[in-house]
């Protein structure tokens, strides 16, 4: 009983400390928005107005009315028509179009006479991914070319044809899979940032001796710092939610308590790392730096922006120690696919693991570690 | 500059010079972080997608099917699993053990051998919308390559239709570290550019030093001088250091001049510290320093400098902020002299704008610095 | 140059943006510095001697008002000024990561030494300052003393006509600040330099030659020391009353209308009266018989408490209610504290080796030491922060490493810093230590409402600890101390950075918990706080010197040319000794 007196004294206290400085208000409030705001809108790998460039040698039908296609798809934007083959390179070059689509003299002939006919695409291979992605947007341009001129001049089609289906995000959208994993990326720099200074503050200010003396244990010193962690990550975390769901229309599929087991769980386990950086922290400085030593990888290796299977595979082993990892399958699991609680037994347990190993060690180090 | 002004100024970058081989700490920011940066980003962030997990559902086996299949085992980007049903298909997609389902209905080859229409189904899991467009451009590809090999078997040629022959410049093998590692050398530099400075400043305001400097006959000038001359210097070795992994380790092809990448990284850094050195006179503690360098400096790096997400793309008020990014503009020049070659139009708007960068960010930095404490 | 002041504020003021509201740091002040001698700046914390001290080194804008350095205005020409003084901050401004040399070399590049000058200066400030044999060393490696007397060097590295120390002598032992005054003087005669040095040691300001007194930002007073104190002859006395012990005394006496000031001195009490003449005390304490009264010469600190207790009128009030103890006091029956061959190595390094004493019920006990000496590992291990090597510690008769949580319940500790959690109020900071004690709630308010009341801290119930005035911030760690009415109260360096007028209210409060049973230990720097003391250790080299009263300490050092020597007189000459012996030894 006078055990959770105290626990409950120090979480109280913990709060007010946090909620009452205007710096770390202003951290838990601040940053988070902003970055939600910018994630949102600027990491996207969506392609918008990307600009072309037109080499077109042919005066056909065909070609003037494959080129009003692309030109009249949302992502592309038509900047230039070239008169010769010299102006391609400089255009490339200058990153002023990113792609130039020529076509031959014989083009629209060629289609005429029943035979095939090649369209060159020049593309700027600066930025792989974008080349990929607006030769990906060309080739289905192309290929609805194809069959409605298969179909309009009575002509057979190819063979066999694709008929592709997109699962979970019928639209393709960046932005569904970018954003729940925004939930995940705040809530754990908050809860670490939070829980990484939270005992080094005091070491600095000189109140974790005062702290010592009295008859607080470790383990109810461990607990009143952890809670606060956790309840403030949990506020924060449902307030983003709730923007992903109002503001960037992302639908949630599956179910809510599944998410917030994951969530619970995730926490756990960025309090123990959050406070075993803080209790190996001297000063604050060091437990900033320790917090981002911390972050800036586990950001990188969950698989919040590049897919973990593209890793190589000593990185990917690398990965099963990061809880965000999990907690993005959780979140995208339950967003978008509408899992629930047995699809994701497999997040669930290693965070719960890592999160009884950090908060362990943590318990261990405020105790042996008093310098 | 008169002879005890130099002799000030010499002082200085001798004082500094020491604290930065005296103290790890600025060593190992310059030369440690990119080191471990470049290491995970250039291993941990890949857009190349390799041995896709993919599910084969092919309800009547046949030669047709058979070819098909052997299409996609023989490509790199696919690995094919067997699924006797498309309900057992579609549960291993549920569970994430396949990206994909190519499903083969028990019609096909009649379809493909009678009236030539035969529909293939692919469901391809769009959580990750742009691994899953890579996904599809690939299955596409293969499609369409086996499209013709059966065809040409047929002995026929394929209906009228436009072939797309696409064509990548500068990057050929579309390796995506290639782009991706100069990238990080900008966002690397602008982090440790602006954390050497920023945090160096700030350390003699929390000693005390500073109180003791600004009470000697030395000038806020020189003072900014012989800060920026020793760190420059560092954060070239930190550079160097980067642009060698990135040729060497990671065997991205360096086009354009190093006499062009030097210089560019040299206007750069300077650009950086100058940021950092700004932040160290508003701030006056390490701590809060050290933030701002973390919160100004690395996201909007790592977000809005197009060095992974592109700038075009973007809702034109985000565009308007990127501009206001350094590293936007060294991104541009990395990318194109690593990939392209020195592209004069490229290189020279870009180095302007960096160069009215740093005027700004030092010119401010002389006005905020005053050699007083109020 | 004689003649010509060397530093003029005429009508200066200088405010500051604090919470809101502008406070003023100085407050049109008019001084002057006469040329080719030591001044000392003294005043109570936050008088504004820091602000004066950076004004005059153009640190800081005046608001208005004209400040003129050797003749030069500050304000036009900073740079023509800052080239013709040195300025020495309370942080030495040393860059620890340096070495003695390279610290030298950087000032003298700074200040436009030409390198033929440099080395017969070199040598010359290091004999001066015993800092020879380190000039490779890390600046940061040496002690406080070494630190300040390099800080010092490099500011003296081009001799500059006005020294300006900041607080020089704050947290260095007394052998070390006798060091550096020797300096200091020995610049004024070789140099003709002229010295403005503030400092919070009263007893400091008897070596000045000339004092200026500030308080609120305003000059109280200037002239030399005995020009203070001469107003107060016939004014000053010593009381003794042996059957109601020092502590009684003092608190009785202090009530006394008529009486500025009584404090503990050895065994008795020092009064300071509000006017000339005798006072008729055993009028006043008629149930005392053994009461006895002589003269006392005055002495600056003296003038300083009666000049300051005039302008500002406040007595501190009785700390009612505080835990009564189930004993009487006394050095009888069960020890409260018992240290027996304490140890405590850092890898080969003894930071303490073979500390033994016992402290009982109701005694003050000081822990006493030079920088480095022991004293705070050893306190550190009192209070179970840290790990005992080798030895027993016994607090209120339970082993901390068996019933830790158990013993912490029966301390109190308060720490050099007053650590409080700045950002939470007043109530909210007792509330969660009364808390953190297992009070319940209504045992919880109504020890909240004691602190408020006792330590009249009922005014600013509701301001963040953080902005509360430093006497009140002391006040504050002090209640939270005592919350749960512990046994023992740990104290360390309860007092620094304190003005002179919180700190005797801080011993006046410490000395009615003696009385009531409260053990207390306590380290300090502040010799003259060991009087306080009823026995203390003086610990050298992680080792105890001596242990006795201070009465005995001084005794031992007693002589024909100081017949009546002060506790740091007697610190001084332990040291001495030992370090003899060590030489001999070695």
């Amino acid at each position: 009983m006078e055990s959770l007196r105290r626990i409950f004294a120090l979480a109280v206290k913990e709060l007010l400390a946090i909620l009452k400085d205007r710096k770390s208000r202003f951290v838990l409030i601040g940053p988070p928005i902003i970055q939600l705001i910018v994630f949102g809108y600027a990491a996207t790998f969506d392609l918008n107005d990307i600009a072309f460039a037109v080499y077109n040698e042919d005066r056909g039908v065909a070609s003037r009315d494959l080129i009003a296609r692309v030109a009249g798809s949302p992502h592309f934007h038509r900047v230039a028509d070239l008169e010769h083959d010299g102006q391609i390179a400089p255009l490339l070059d200058n990153r002023e179009v990113l792609l130039v689509l020529r076509l031959g003299p014989r083009f629209s002939a060629d289609l005429q006479r029943g035979r095939s006919a090649s369209a060159q695409l020049l593309i700027d291979g600066r930025n792989s991914n974008t080349a990929l992605l607006a030769l990906g947007y060309l080739r289905t341009i192309v290929s609805d070319f194809n069959s409605d001129w298969a179909t309009r001049n009575g002509r057979p089609g190819p063979p066999a044809a694709l008929q592709v289906r997109h699962w979970f995000n019928a639209g393709l959208a960046s932005r569904w899979f970018v954003v729940p994993g925004i939930v995940g990326l705040l809530t754990l720099v908050i809860t670490t940032v939070v829980t990484a200074l939270s005992v080094a503050r005091e070491r600095e200010a000189g109140t974790f001796d005062q702290l010592q003396v009295t008859p607080l244990r470790p383990v109810e010193i461990l607990i009143g710092k952890s809670v606060p962690g956790i309840l403030i990550g949990l506020v924060e975390g449902s307030f983003i939610l709730l923007m992903t769901v109002v503001w960037f229309e992302v639908p949630l599929r599956g179910s809510l308590g599944a998410l917030y087991l994951g969530m619970f769980l995730f926490l756990l386990s960025a309090v123990g790392i959050g406070l075993m950086i803080s209790s190996l922290a001297v000063t604050q400085q060091q437990g900033i730096l320790g917090a981002f030593l911390f972050l800036v990888p586990s950001v990188i290796l969950s698989g919040f922006a590049t897919p973990i299977a593209n890793m190589p595979p000593v990185v990917q082993w690398l990965t099963l120690i990061n809880p965000l990892r999990y907690f993005l399958v959780v979140l995208r699991g339950v967003f978008l696919e509408g899992d629930s609680y047995a699809l994701l037994f497999n997040q669930y347990w290693p965070m719960l693991v890592i999160g009884m190993l950090t908060l362990a060690m943590a318990g261990w180090l405020f105790r042996h570690r008093r310098h | 500059m008169n002879a005890a002004s130099r002799r000030r100024l010499r002082g200085m970058i001798r004082k500094e010079s020491l604290q930065i081989l005296r103290d790890p700490s600025s060593i190992a920011i310059a030369f440690v972080m990119p080191l471990v940066l470049l290491l995970l980003f250039g291993y941990g962030v890949s857009l190349d997608a390799k041995r896709i997990p993919l599910a084969f559902v092919v309800e009547q086996p046949d030669a047709n099917s058979a070819s098909l299949t052997g299409a996609f085992q023989r490509s790199d980007y696919f690995v094919p699993r067997g699924f006797g049903s498309i309900q057992a298909a579609q549960r291993a997609l549920d569970a994430h053990e396949v990206s994909g389902i190519v499903w083969l209905r028990n019609d096909f080859s009649r379809h493909l051998l009678a009236r030539g229409d035969a529909r293939i189904g692919v469901i391809v899991n769009g959580v990750d919308a742009n691994q899953a467009r890579i996904t599809e451009g690939y299955i596409q590809g293969v499609w369409q390559a086996w499209l013709l090999g059966y065809a040409h078997s047929q002995g026929h040629e394929l209906p009228a239709m436009v072939m797309l022959e696409p064509r990548i410049w500068f990057n050929a093998a579309v390796r995506s570290r290639d782009f991706l590692v100069p990238g990080l050398i900008a966002v690397i530099m602008t982090l440790i550019g602006a954390m050497l400075t920023s945090m160096v400043v700030a350390r003699e305001w929390e000693r005390g030093t500073m109180e003791a400097l600004m009470v000697t006959p030395i000038r806020i000038g020189e003072i900014i001088a012989g800060k920026m001359l020793p760190y420059f210097v560092l954060g070239m070795g930190g550079m160097l250091l980067s642009v060698a992994m990135a040729l060497w380790l990671f065997d991205v092809p360096l086009r354009g001049s190093f006499w062009a990448l030097s210089a560019a990284s040299a206007l750069f850094m300077l650009v950086a510290l100058g940021m950092g050195l700004l932040i160290s006179t508003v701030a006056r503690s390490q701590f809060v320093a050290g933030q701002l360098a973390i919160v100004v400096t690395f996201l909007p790096a790592f977000i809005l400098s197009g060095f992974i997400f592109q700038i075009g793309s973007m809702p034109a008020f985000v565009q308007l902020i990127t501009h206001l990014i350094p590293a936007r503009y060294f991104v541009a020049i990395l990318q194109t002299v690593f990939l392209a070659g020195d592209i004069w139009p490229i290189l020279l708007s870009n180095s302007v704008a960096l160069l009215v960068m740093m005027v700004i960010f030092l010119g401010l930095a002389r006005r905020k610095a005053h050699k007083r404490l109020d | 140059m004689a003649g010509a002041p060397a530093l003029v504020f005429e009508g200066v003021s200088k405010t500051f943006e604090a919470g809101g509201a502008r406070v003023p740091a100085v407050d049109c002040l008019d001084i002057s510095v006469p040329a080719g001698k030591v001044s000392g700046l003294i005043g109570p914390d936050g008088a504004g001697k820091t602000t004066l001290m950076r004004l005059a080194a153009g640190l800081l804008l005046p608001d208005e008002g004209v400040i003129r350095v050797l003749g030069v205005d500050v304000l036009a020409k900073p740079l023509v000024v800052q080239s013709s003084i040195g300025y020495m901050p309370q942080r030495f401004g040393l860059y620890e990561d340096l070495t003695v040399q390279e610290n030298l070399d950087f000032y003298a590049d700074l200040q436009g030494v030409p390198p033929t000058q440099r080395d017969p200066r070199y040598r010359e400030l290091m004999h001066m300052t015993g800092l020879a044999p380190f000039t490779r060393r890390l600046a940061g490696r040496l002690s406080g003393g070494m630190k300040q007397k390099l800080g010092l060097a490099c500011t003296l590295v081009r001799p500059p006509r006005l020294l300006l120390l900041d607080e020089a002598t704050v947290g260095v032992d007394p052998v070390s600040r006798r060091e550096l005054w020797a300096i200091v003087y020995r610049q004024v005669r070789d140099h003709g330099m002229t010295v403005l040095l503030s400092t919070a040691y009263l007893d400091e300001a008897s070596r000045c030659e000339e004092i200026i007194l500030l308080h609120q930002g305003r000059r109280l007073g200037q002239g030399s020391p005995g020009s203070f104190s001469e107003p107060l002859r016939g004014r000053t006395f010593r009381v003794a009353a042996p059957s109601l012990g020092k502590r009684r005394l003092q608190t009785r006496l202090s009530h006394v209308p008529g009486i500025l000031d009584a404090i503990i001195e050895g065994e008795r009490v020092r009064l300071v009266t509000a006017e000339a003449g005798p006072v008729d005390l055993e009028a006043r304490l008629p149930d005392v018989p053994d009461l006895t009264m002589e003269a006392a010469e005055p002495v600056f600190e003296d003038a300083f408490i009666a000049t300051l207790k005039r302008s500002e009128e406040s007595s501190p009030a009785p700390l009612a209610g505080a835990s009564p103890g189930p004993e009487s006091p006394g050095t009888t029956g069960q020890p409260m504290i018992e240290v027996r061959n304490l140890q405590r190595r850092f890898g080969d390094f003894f930071a303490v080796r073979g500390v033994t004493f016992r402290v009982g019920r109701g005694e003050v006990f000081g822990l006493l030491g030079a920088n480095g000496a022991g004293k705070t590992t050893t306190f550190r291990m009192l209070c179970g922060l840290l790990p005992v090597s080798d030895g027993t510690v016994r607090v209120a008769g339970l082993d901390l490493r068996r019933a830790a949580s158990r013993a912490r319940g029966r301390l109190g500790y308060m720490a050099q810093r007053f650590s409080l959690y700045e950002n939470l109020t007043v109530v909210e900071n007792l509330r969660f230590f009364a808390s953190a004690y297992g009070l319940n709630r209504a045992r919880r308010t109504q020890r909240i409402g004691w602190a408020l009341e006792a330590f009249e801290l009922g005014g600013y119930a509701d301001s963040p600890s953080g902005e509360l005035p430093l006497g009140y911030k002391q006040r504050l760690a002090m209640a939270a101390a005592l919350m749960h009415e512990p046994d023992i109260l740990f104290l360390d360096e309860p007092t620094s950075g304190v003005d002179p007028l919180a700190r005797r209210e801080f011993w006046q409060r410490i000395n009615a918990l003696a009385e009531s049973g409260v053990t207390v230990l306590v380290t300090t720097h502040f010799m003259d706080e060991a009087n306080y003391c009823d026995r203390l250790v003086i610990m050298a080299d992680g080792e105890v010197l001596t242990e006795g009263s201070p009465a005995q300490m001084k005794a031992r050092f007693r002589s024909a040319e100081r017949p009546d020597p002060t506790m740091e007189d007697a610190f001084i000459g332990l040291i001495e000794q030992h370090d003899q012996q060590q030489e001999a030894a070695s």
